[in-house]
C-alpha cells in the first residue's frame, strides 16, 4: 500500500507501476463530460492552481446541502472512456498527475501519461457509499448552476482514497492486457 | 392522488437505491470466493460487498449513479393509470429531495438538468393491464455507464459471421460483452432480446433484468442457451471492473418475441453489478415488498 499526498511531484508518479494500490490524500477536483469539454475548448484559469500536479476524478456525486455546507453522500467513479477525446490535452495543459475513474482509457491518454508524467487510477465502480467516506470535506464547487450536480467541478478533500494504478508512466495498461487476453478467447469462441 | 401511494412508491425507490437484492449479493459473494485471495479481483469484490453492506446500513445510495427509473406496472383494468403516473412522479421528486436519487434528467439540447429526475419521457412507466385484482409495481434503476455498452445487431451480420439462428445470436452476445470490457461495471447481468422491432427489441432485453439470478427460462431451448452462454462469457476473463478474473457476468437472460420477416434484431443490454430492482404488490391499499 502506497500513500500519496496531492500535489504529487513528477518523480513520485513515475515510481508507480500498474497493479500498485495507492491511498490518496489531498485536494481532488471532480470533472466529467461537460467539464472536460470546457477545459479543452475554453481553458478556464480557475482550475490552474488546483490541477497543477493535481488529480482529476471522473465522478458525478450524490450530494447533500445543509445550510451552506455540502457533503458527499455517494461518490464512486464514472466511466472514463467518454473523456478520451479530451483527457490527453487536459493532462498536458493543466499538468495533471492523476486521473481517477473506472474502465480505463485509450491510447492517447496512455501516451499523455507517459510523456507528461501522469497515471490512471482505478476506483471500484459502484462503490458510491464507501468511497464517499474518504471525502472529508467539500471545499468548493464550480459551474453548479450551469452544469447541474453530476457535471459540476466539485473540489473535495480526500483522505486515504483507495485506488489501483491501472495505467502508468511506462506505457503499461492493465486494460490493454485484459483486452488482449480476452480477445484471444473471444476469437476462439466466435469460431467454435 | 393518494398520499399513501406516494409514500409506498417512495419506500420502493429507497429500497431499490440502497438495498441490493439478496440474489445479486449472493452471486457477488460467490464470485469473490472463486478468485485467489488477496488478488486484485478478490479485493474488488471485497470492496463491492463492503459497499453494499454500508449502503444498506446507512440508507444511502449503493452507487452515486442512481440511474434512470424504469417502472413496469401490472394493474387491474379499473385502475386510474394517469393518477398512478402522477403518484410515481411525486414519489420520484420526493426521493430526489431526500438524496436517495441523484438528479439524472438532462435536457439533451439545452444541457439543463431539471434537478428533479422529472422531464420529458422520464421516469419511464409501462402500464400493463392484467386479470388479477392486485397491482404489482416493478422498478429498476438502470445506470448510464452500463447503458452505454448495450448494443443492437441486425442479422445477418457479415463482420461477425452471424446468421439468423441461435449460433448467430450467440456471436452477438459474445461481441457485446467483449467490447464492453469492464466499462459497464463488470461483472454485469446480460439481457438479450431476440426479434421485435428496433425499439421493442431493446425493451425486451432490459425487461429481463427483473428476473432473479439463477432462475430458469420457461423455454427449455432458451434455458439451455442461457446456461451455455453464461459459461462461455465467463471464459473471457474480463473479471470485476475489467481487472481480469473468473467472473465476467453474473447471469444471462434471453427472451424472444415475434419479428417481421424482413428483420432480425438481437439487442444486448448490460446491467452493472449493482443490479438494483425491487417489486411491490398492492392489495386493498396494503403494500408488500419483494414477494418472489
Amino acid at each position: 500500500m502506497i500513500k500519496l499526498e496531492i500535489p504529487i511531484p513528477e518523480p513520485k508518479i513515475r515510481e508507480l507501476r500498474v497493479g500498485d494500490t495507492v491511498l490518496l490524500s489531498g485536494l481532488v477536483v471532480t470533472a466529467r463530460d461537460a467539464g472536460h469539454k470546457l477545459m479543452v475548448e475554453e481553458r478556464p484559469r480557475f482550475l490552474d492552481d488546483l490541477l497543477r500536479e493535481g488529480v482529476i476524478y471522473h465522478c458525478g456525486p450524490v450530494v447533500r446541502k445543509e445550510g451552506e455546507r455540502w457533503t458527499f453522500v455517494a461518490a464512486g467513479p464514472t466511466t472514463s472512456s467518454r473523456e478520451e477525446p479530451y483527457q490527453a490535452k487536459v493532462i498536458e495543459s493543466y499538468t495533471v498527475r492523476g486521473v481517477i475513474g473506472k474502465g480505463g482509457m485509450g491510447a492517447a491518454t496512455k501516451e499523455a501519461c507517459r510523456k507528461f508524467g501522469a497515471v490512471y487510477l482505478h476506483a471500484v465502480g459502484g462503490c458510491g457509499t464507501s468511497i464517499a467516506q474518504s471525502v472529508k470535506e467539500v471545499v468548493a464547487v464550480h459551474k453548479l448552476e450551469e452544469f447541474g450536480t453530476p457535471e459540476a467541478f466539485w473540489v473535495i478533500r480526500v483522505v486515504d482514497f483507495p485506488v489501483i494504478v491501472t495505467m502508468d508512466t511506462h506505457g503499461n495498461s492493465i486494460h490493454d492486457q485484459v483486452r488482449e487476453q480476452s480477445k484471444q478467447v473471444y476469437e476462439r469462441l466466435l469460431n467454435d | 392522488m393518494s398520499e399513501r401511494l406516494v409514500e409506498q412508491l417512495h419506500a420502493l425507490i429507497r429500497s431499490a437505491s440502497t438495498d441490493l437484492p439478496a440474489d445479486v449479493e449472493a452471486a457477488l459473494s460467490e464470485a469473490e470466493r472463486k478468485e485467489p485471495p488477496g488478488g486484485t479481483a478478490a479485493n474488488a469484490f471485497g470492496a463491492i460487498l463492503d459497499n453494499v453492506k454500508m449502503a444498506r446500513a446507512n440508507l444511502t445510495p449503493i452507487c452515486q449513479d442512481t440511474g434512470s427509473l424504469i417502472f413496469h406496472v401490472y394493474h387491474p383494468v379499473t385502475m386510474d393509470t394517469l393518477a398512478f403516473r402522477r403518484a410515481i412522479e411525486a414519489a420520484t421528486g420526493q426521493a430526489t429531495r431526500d438524496i436517495l436519487l441523484r438528479p439524472n434528467a438532462v435536457d439533451p439540447v439545452t444541457g439543463k438538468n431539471t434537478g428533479t429526475n422529472l422531464g420529458a419521457g422520464v421516469p419511464y412507466v409501462s402500464f400493463k393491464a392484467w386479470e388479477q385484482d392486485e397491482i404489482r409495481v416493478k422498478l429498476m434503476l438502470k445506470g448510464g455507464g452500463s447503458e452505454n455498452v448495450g448494443a443492437q445487431y441486425r442479422l445477418p451480420d457479415s463482420a461477425l459471421g452471424a446468421g439468423r439462428d441461435l449460433k448467430g445470436i450467440r456471436k452477438c452476445v459474445l461481441d457485446a460483452v467483449f467490447k464492453a470490457q469492464g466499462m459497464g461495471c463488470a461483472p454485469g447481468v446480460i439481457g438479450v432480446g431476440i426479434g421485435g422491432d428496433r425499439a421493442t427489441s431493446y425493451l425486451l432485453s432490459k425487461e429481463q433484468f427483473f428476473r432473479r439470478l439463477g432462475s430458469s427460462n420457461d423455454d427449455p431451448q432458451l434455458d439451455a442457451f442461457e446456461k451455455s452462454l453464461h459459461a462461455d462469457l465467463n471464459q473471457l476473463g474480463i473479471g470485476p471492473m475489467g481487472f481480469g478474473g473468473r467472473t465476467t457476468v453474473l447471469g444471462v437472460f434471453v427472451a424472444k418475441q415475434a419479428r417481421h420477416p424482413a428483420t432480425f434484431y438481437v439487442s444486448v443490454s448490460y446491467m452493472c453489478w449493482a443490479c438494483r430492482r425491487k417489486e411491490m404488490t398492492l392489495k386493498n391499499g396494503e403494500a408488500v415488498y419483494d414477494q418472489a
